[in-house]
């Protein structure tokens, strides 16, 4: 057994001998969505990928520690915050101008440091046996009416959800984002730990209505196609229609950057965008890629102008959620 | 008896305590960062609020932990308790069990809308509250009470029989020997389980998260989880630092300076197994009822998921499992032989510094497990690049995450052992390794096994070291479970939590089962 134990140390020791042209890939996005994808970009390009999968922030922080000496060559963050920070501390390099002009200016950094592959929209996701379509305001501001009192779920530890925070401060100040923080809070929501757990509350009745990202409700559907919970999108231009995008990034420290260049033109790919429209129902970015069933289009959406860049400001939102008892 | 320690312990003890104090060190280096706007942060009355709320909490689920073990323990340890190896080896189990499935088992059961609330109703019975404070200290004692139960068991198989039949023979009733004798010279054992248990809460986020429960580790993890703020995050954690050090002083004073060992000539017998009569069914409802809550529910919702999606493919398991198994084993090991040196020091050679350094090793256990993580990538990256991305350096996280728990262990069976035995030894001739070898290793067995166990059981699930520190493309049981639950695919995570809690019974079993063999005596 020992013995064993040791032989496995001494091969992990031994790193293996460079073959091909190879890209090392920081993932915060899930392996059962990006591993299929990856396995085609070799298939086209003959590049092997090597893949560190786990949690957008906690890699974000990898990178920070790891500075100039990081293994990896690619970040694949789950939302824009994480790669702005990134940016702010000088960790990424200027991408090729033709694989950033694929995508909207909204959903990229105006350093040209990142570009966003994917979509997500903040909806009300809402019990549709409790509530009726016609019954829900047409602005997220709405749901600081008393008659939501005990009826709504939030999930305020969750990035996706500071990050519409952030939005609601940058928008129209760090006044009204309390005002509207402790509206919430005087209707007593119930607090989750993330978007998954508010869908299942809703699923069961625990609340009438709660705060998510978009796609959450179609996953929880394929598990169980007659959820009683549909999206509620509010009204384009209005803070809580923000739309947070997955993005790519290669890093300064990176030593295969030819590689990494061709990955992220891949994930703009027809073929790329297509995927993420399908198997995650985001919202591709590249124009004239289908927008998944049952979803508006994304210009209908209306995220509100804003550079997603600065989403990273987290200090002063986590300082107001505290502040207002939130957190 | 107050000898010097020999060099060679020395450098080793230094060398372990110094591994230990890396995530304090590196805390210190990010916190030198802070400016104004982050110190203004930590000096609000809400952190003392915060800071009130997570001691309190520790504090009920220690005790509760405790009262819970103590029977247990004693059941499996001392009585003639039916398949008692097989009681051991369940009642372990729950240091297994994925903080996911264990949370999922408890809203699904009493949440509101839980497969509980209609029965209950039905019955004119109230639900149990399970939200906030209630259910914090349901799911934490659950997941925590083998901590204190192993420590225990272990301290119940060294304790030296002549105690008790001492007593008895000086005319106490057994309940009142076992109060008075028995109970008191488990006082390390319990030491070391109530350091284990009221650390692992300060440090605890998956479970206060879900029950909703506002704790410190949460502001902690917030910062983690979304605002990118290092050193406002490593202020936090050096106030957690800080607790740790004040009840680590607590926990030395309460301690005394008692002996545990026995003084008299001769050796210590095994002792003989307490029968338990017509108490034979109770003792059995009691184990039962703990593993069906412990096991028998996570398990349950595991197989209902996994009968679900049994078309659901969650692919080979056989790769995920060996690395499991052997970066747990190496951790295990690696933790045991760390945690040596530091036991031996306290115990052997007692003196402030000796002291200090086993304390040290409990400097990083009450910190969240993603701030040890970034520790240890900082030490990676700028001391020893050529181990970073290797093997090496999950181990080497896993020894520094766990090494309290061995210390703790290991140190209450030291104390238990007579060093008179390991002296002769050396006076009969006996070379130091030998005496090593044939006297105190074996004496010890028990107590280096236990460790072991709750590093390899604990070491299974870890989940972020793992993550960023493995080497790139390592896949082990607790990553292939997160894969699937961080999307909601309850379905596929079954198949490997499943697996991995098998893994992790069979792990113990086998260290459970050479408890027996060449017991000393």
């Amino acid at each position: 057994m020992v013995r064993l134990l040791l032989t496995s140390l001494v091969l992990a020791l031994s790193s293996p001998a460079l073959a091909a042209e190879t890209v090392t890939i920081y993932s915060g996005r899930n392996e059962k969505l990006v591993g299929p994808l990856l396995k085609k970009f070799t298939a086209k390009t003959g590049i092997e990928v090597k893949v560190r999968y786990g949690e957008t922030p906690q890699l974000a922080a990898t990178l920070m520690e790891e500075g100039e000496k990081t293994p990896a060559d690619v970040f694949f963050a789950q939302d824009a915050g994480a790669l702005g920070a990134l940016a702010k501390a000088g960790r990424l390099q200027k991408l090729p101008q033709e694989t950033l002009a694929k995508v909207d200016a909204r959903f990229r950094s105006p350093q040209d440091v990142w570009v966003g592959t994917s979509g997500r929209a903040r909806t009300v996701a809402y019990n549709t046996k409790k509530v009726k379509p016609d019954a829900l305001p047409k602005s997220i501001l709405g749901f600081t009416d008393a008659k939501w009192k005990g009826r709504l779920g939030w999930a305020p530890t969750n990035a996706s959800f500071q990050a519409f925070v952030t939005t609601l401060r940058l928008l129209q100040g760090d006044e009204a984002a309390t005002e509207w923080l402790q509206g919430i809070q005087a209707n007593a929501p119930r607090v989750y730990k993330n978007n998954s757990a508010i869908i299942e509350a809703l699923a069961r009745g625990e609340i009438d209505a709660g705060f998510v990202n978009h796609y959450y409700l179609f996953s929880a559907k394929k598990n169980k196609a007659d959820l009683p919970v549909a999206n509620h999108f509010v009204a384009a231009g209005d803070p809580g229609a923000l739309v947070n995008v997955a993005g790519v990034a290669i890093l300064t420290g990176s030593k295969n950057v030819d590689a990494a260049k061709k990955l992220a033109a891949y994930l703009l790919d027809a073929e790329a965008q297509a995927y993420f429209a399908r198997e995650t129902y985001e919202f591709p970015l590249v124009s004239g890629v289908k927008t998944a069933e049952g979803l508006p289009a994304l210009d209908k959406v209306g995220s509100p102008d804003l550079d997603l860049s600065k989403l990273d400001d987290l200090r002063g939102t986590v300082k107001l959620l505290q502040d207002t008892g939130v957190l | 008896m107050r000898r010097r320690a020999p060099v060679g312990l020395w450098v080793a003890g230094v060398a372990v305590a110094a591994l230990a104090l890396v995530p304090a060190v590196y805390l210190c280096v990010r916190a030198a960062e802070a400016d104004a706007g982050a110190w203004g942060l930590l000096l609000r009355d809400r952190t003392w609020g915060l800071l009130g709320r997570t001691l309190g909490l520790a504090a009920a689920v220690t005790a509760c932990a405790a009262v819970l073990s103590l029977p247990l323990a004693w059941l499996t340890a001392r009585t003639d308790l039916p398949g008692r190896h097989l009681w051991t080896v369940l009642l372990c189990v729950p240091l297994a069990v994925p903080t996911f499935v264990s949370g999922y088992v408890l809203l699904a059961a009493f949440g509101v809308g839980g497969a509980l609330e209609e029965p209950l109703t039905r019955w004119g019975l109230p639900v149990p509250h399970v939200y906030g404070f209630p259910g914090a200290l349901l799911a934490l004692t659950v997941s925590t009470y083998p901590y204190f139960f192993l420590a225990l068991r272990a301290g119940l198989q060294s304790q030296d029989p002549a105690w008790l039949e001492g007593a008895r023979s000086l005319g106490l009733t057994p309940v009142r020997a076992f109060f008075r004798i028995t109970v008191p010279l488990l006082r390390p054992a319990f030491a070391s389980g109530a350091l284990l248990v009221g650390l692992y809460v300060l440090s605890d986020f998956g479970a206060v998260a879900l029950v909703q429960y506002d704790a410190f580790s949460r502001a902690i993890y917030v910062q983690y989880e979304g605002a990118y703020d290092r050193s406002y995050a490593a202020l936090l954690g050096l106030a957690l630092v800080s607790v740790t050090v004040g009840v680590l002083a607590l926990e030395l004073w309460l301690r005394g300076r008692a002996g545990y060992h026995r003084s008299a000539k001769g050796a210590a017998r095994a002792s003989a197994p307490v029968r338990l009569g017509r108490w034979r069914v109770p003792a059995l409802l009691l184990c039962g009822a703990v593993v069906a809550v412990g096991v028998g529910l996570p398990v349950g919702v595991l197989v209902y998921w996994g009968v679900r999606g049994l078309e659901v493919e969650s692919g080979p398991l056989l790769g995920p499992a060996w690395s499991s198994v052997s970066a747990s084993m190496l951790g295990a090991v690696a933790a045991v032989v760390g945690a040596l040196p530091l036991a031996f020091l306290a115990v052997r050679y007692p003196s402030r510094l000796t002291v200090v350094l086993e304390r040290v090793s409990y400097a990083g256990y009450a910190l969240p497990p993603i701030v040890l993580a970034l520790s240890l990538v900082f030490l990676g990256v700028q001391a020893v690049p050529f181990l970073y991305g290797t093997l090496a350096m999950l181990v080497l996280a896993y020894v520094v995450r766990f090494l309290p728990q061995a210390v703790g262990v290991v140190r209450a069976s030291l104390l238990q052992l007579n060093p008179h035995l390991p002296e002769a030894a050396a006076s009969l001739g006996q070379p130091p390794s030998g005496v090593l070898r044939r006297v105190t290793a074996p004496l010890l067995r028990p107590g280096l096994l236990a460790g072991a166990a709750l590093v390899f059981l604990t070491a299974m699930k870890e989940l972020p070291a793992t993550l960023l520190l493995a080497p790139i493309g390592f896949e082990t049981l607790a990553t292939r479970v997160w894969a699937a639950t961080a999307e909601g695919r309850f379905a596929e995570a079954a198949a490997p939590a499943l697996v991995l809690m098998a893994v992790s019974t069979l792990g113990v079993g086998l260290l459970v089962s050479q408890e027996g063999r060449s017991s000393p005596g």
